[in-house]
């Protein structure tokens, strides 16, 4: 009963992992670009819904509606301003742009709300439990489990059925093309950054609510939304779902065996998966 | 206007003045521990350290292609590799830099066959994951002190040199070695037939491998060398330190960012660059450093506003705007008279 109460929470904490992972794969698949920084907007998500439940007293995941649009604005505009102009076949600006992106924005926090770790105040959802088959699943970790579900499932569905994501497709498949057929690709890709932020703020006020958080643990953050997209095979949205989830599950098993195993059982289940599949289990695109 | 009035060499007065000059900044700096105060050797032996480490790193990113944000898996990796083979191999501390190194190289090759599947930025942070997993791995071992870290045994310190004089005086040299040897090991090596297949990767993988060049075993190489000697650069410094503790010897920041924009800043895949952005990094840290975390902001945005505006760097602006090389890498064609030109 330990060993299946083990791999259902991390089950559920592979939810959480999916959302750090479903923006780094939308920009990725759209523009090829790896953020450095995603692990650090992801934070920088859960300190804006420090500032906007402090200042209002909303309940967090009422404070979603503000921080959602601020991050996809933060994020048009990060990207118009700054990371279209490092896009092209070399693929060290990117990387290395993003890179000064993720320490100004672990000083920057650093700067405004000092190292002190903060919790987001959830009030009763935070301890709530339900009993299920004589497993006490947490309310939380349920209801992030299937917010990730309903944001891949979204993200899917505007991928292949909207006209958005057929702009997407497009700018993905051959920008220059895309270019000549009307659509202006440094738009199009502001608005995939503006939609990955909205995700990373999800991510974010998720994650401030379920533990603490300070402006250095952003690294760690974006490591497991990588290995969940590595893990799920590149391109493959519900493959990174069940990345996270087997991460989440490594996790939870190597924890249980010893505390100090818990984040290394997860980098060792990502290499293991990294020597057998190389390209994850459900590869979709080839680089 | 005959060809024979034409001889393609890669010296030049600048470069004969170059070294003439290097070589006498070199004497005195040798000489450094009798006419510089402790402060300003310690300073300097760091300045050392950095300047190997950001050559390497300059190697991987700005020759191989082989973009790193976890050298400092090699790093804390050779810092803990110093006190194990010290404390527990009764090693002296200089043999076991170099043992150091040779088992960097050892671990190296495990790690690249695992990341070497990974592309492009993907890679960067497969490295990340890896220095993850040995810093996590260095925290499970409890004879090295866990997750709180330990200290050099005293005895061990002094087996280096009697007086504290003299230990200073010996690391200091030991760092300035490190320094010319990462230095004149890349300058050699690009030059060589195996850095010739380099630098034209660099410029073009698929035409490179069109000519013949095996470019996996190329990198592989590069991987694994670059590592060894980083592992060496990781022993000094926690030499150095007196202490290691997994957090200071895996530091993303300490080990990589700053190396990241001192090779940036000075300029990537020049041999020059990285000895100019240690300068200019060294000369930000000792006059904003009092500011704590601005200092870093504003270093993040030096490093994008170099990057995004003049992503050759100081010495590759230098370079374009007076013809300029001190490392002669590149052929030129010259007139056999110079009076005539």
């Amino acid at each position: 009963m330990d060993w299946l109460n083990a791999i259902v929470q991390g089950t559920l904490l592979g939810g959480l992992y999916a959302l750090f992972a479903a923006g780094l794969s939308l920009i990725f698949g759209v523009m090829r670009l790896v953020n450095i920084a995603h692990g650090d907007l992801i934070v920088l998500g859960a300190y804006l819904g420090l500032t906007v439940t402090t200042a209002t007293g909303l309940h967090p995941l009422l404070a979603l509606f503000l921080i959602v649009p601020a991050m996809g604005l933060i994020g048009y505009a990060l990207q118009r301003g700054m990371l279209n102009q490092t896009l092209g076949s070399d693929l060290l600006p990117p990387l290395l742009v993003t890179f000064g992106l993720s320490v100004i924005l672990q000083n920057g926090l650093l700067e405004l709300y000092t190292a002190d770790p903060q919790k987001l105040d959830a009030g009763s959802l935070e301890t709530a439990s339900v009993t299920v088959g004589g497993l006490s699943l947490g309310v939380l970790p349920v209801l992030t489990f299937f917010v990730a579900l309903a944001v891949i499932g979204g993200l899917q569905w505007m991928f292949y059925k909207t006209p958005l994501g057929r702009a997407f497709r497009a700018v993905s498949d051959n920008q220059d093309i895309a270019q000549l057929m009307g659509l202006n690709r440094r738009h199009i890709f502001g608005l995939a950054m503006a939609l990955a932020l909205g995700v990373t703020a999800i991510a974010g006020i998720l994650l401030g609510i379920r533990t603490s958080f300070d402006p250095s643990i952003g690294g760690g953050r974006l490591i497991f939304g990588f290995e969940a997209v590595i893990i799920g095979g590149l391109g493959n949205l519900w493959g990174t779902l069940v990345g996270g989830i087997i991460l989440g599950i490594a996790q939870t098993i190597g924890a249980k065996i010893d505390p100090g195993w818990q984040l290394l059982a997860g980098h060792i289940a990502f290499l293991v998966i990294l020597a057998v599949r190389p390209n994850g289990l459900f590869p979709r695109t080839t680089e | 206007m005959n060809i024979q009035d034409y001889t393609v060499t890669r010296t030049s007065n600048a470069i004969r003045v170059a070294a003439i000059l290097g070589f006498i900044v070199l004497v005195a700096l040798i000489a450094a521990p009798y006419w510089a105060g402790r402060a300003d050797l310690r300073l300097m032996g760091e300045l050392f350290l950095y300047l190997a480490l950001a050559s390497l790193w300059n190697l991987m990113a700005g020759y191989a292609g082989l973009v790193s944000v976890g050298q400092q898996a090699f790093v804390g990796f050779g810092g803990y590799m110093l006190f194990a083979l010290t404390m527990f191999a009764g090693l002296h501390p200089i043999p076991a830099i170099g043992t150091a190194g040779l088992l960097g190289a050892l671990i190296s090759v495990p790690v690249a066959f695992l990341i070497f599947r990974l592309r492009g930025a993907y890679f960067a942070i497969g490295t990340w994951v890896i220095a993850e997993v040995f810093r996590l791995s260095f925290a499970q071992i409890s004879s090295l002190g866990g997750g709180s870290g330990s200290s050099l045994p005293i005895a061990i310190v002094k087996s280096l040199a009697g007086s504290r004089g003299a230990r200073e005086s010996l690391s200091y040299w030991l760092a300035l070695g490190a320094a010319v040897l990462v230095v004149t090991s890349v300058y050699v090596f690009l030059r060589s037939r195996k850095g010739l297949a380099l630098t034209a990767i660099r410029d073009n993988e698929l035409a490179a491998g069109s000519l013949g060049i095996d470019i996996w075993r190329t990198k592989f190489v590069v991987y694994v060398v670059t590592s060894a000697l980083t592992a060496m650069i990781g022993a000094l410094i926690f030499l150095q330190k007196l202490r290691i503790s997994p957090d200071a010897a895996f530091s993303v920041n300490d080990w990589t960012a700053f190396v990241i924009f001192i090779v940036v800043i000075g300029g990537i895949g020049t041999i020059e660059g990285p000895i100019i952005g240690t300068l200019v990094f060294f000369a930000l840290r000792e006059t904003l450093a009092d500011l704590g975390t601005i200092y870093l902001l504003v270093l993040g945005v030096v490093a994008i506003v170099v990057m995004l505006k003049f992503p050759k760097g100081v010495w590759g602006f230098i370079r374009q705007r007076f013809d300029l090389q001190i490392f002669p890498l590149a052929y030129r064609v010259a007139r056999r008279d110079n009076k005539g030109a």
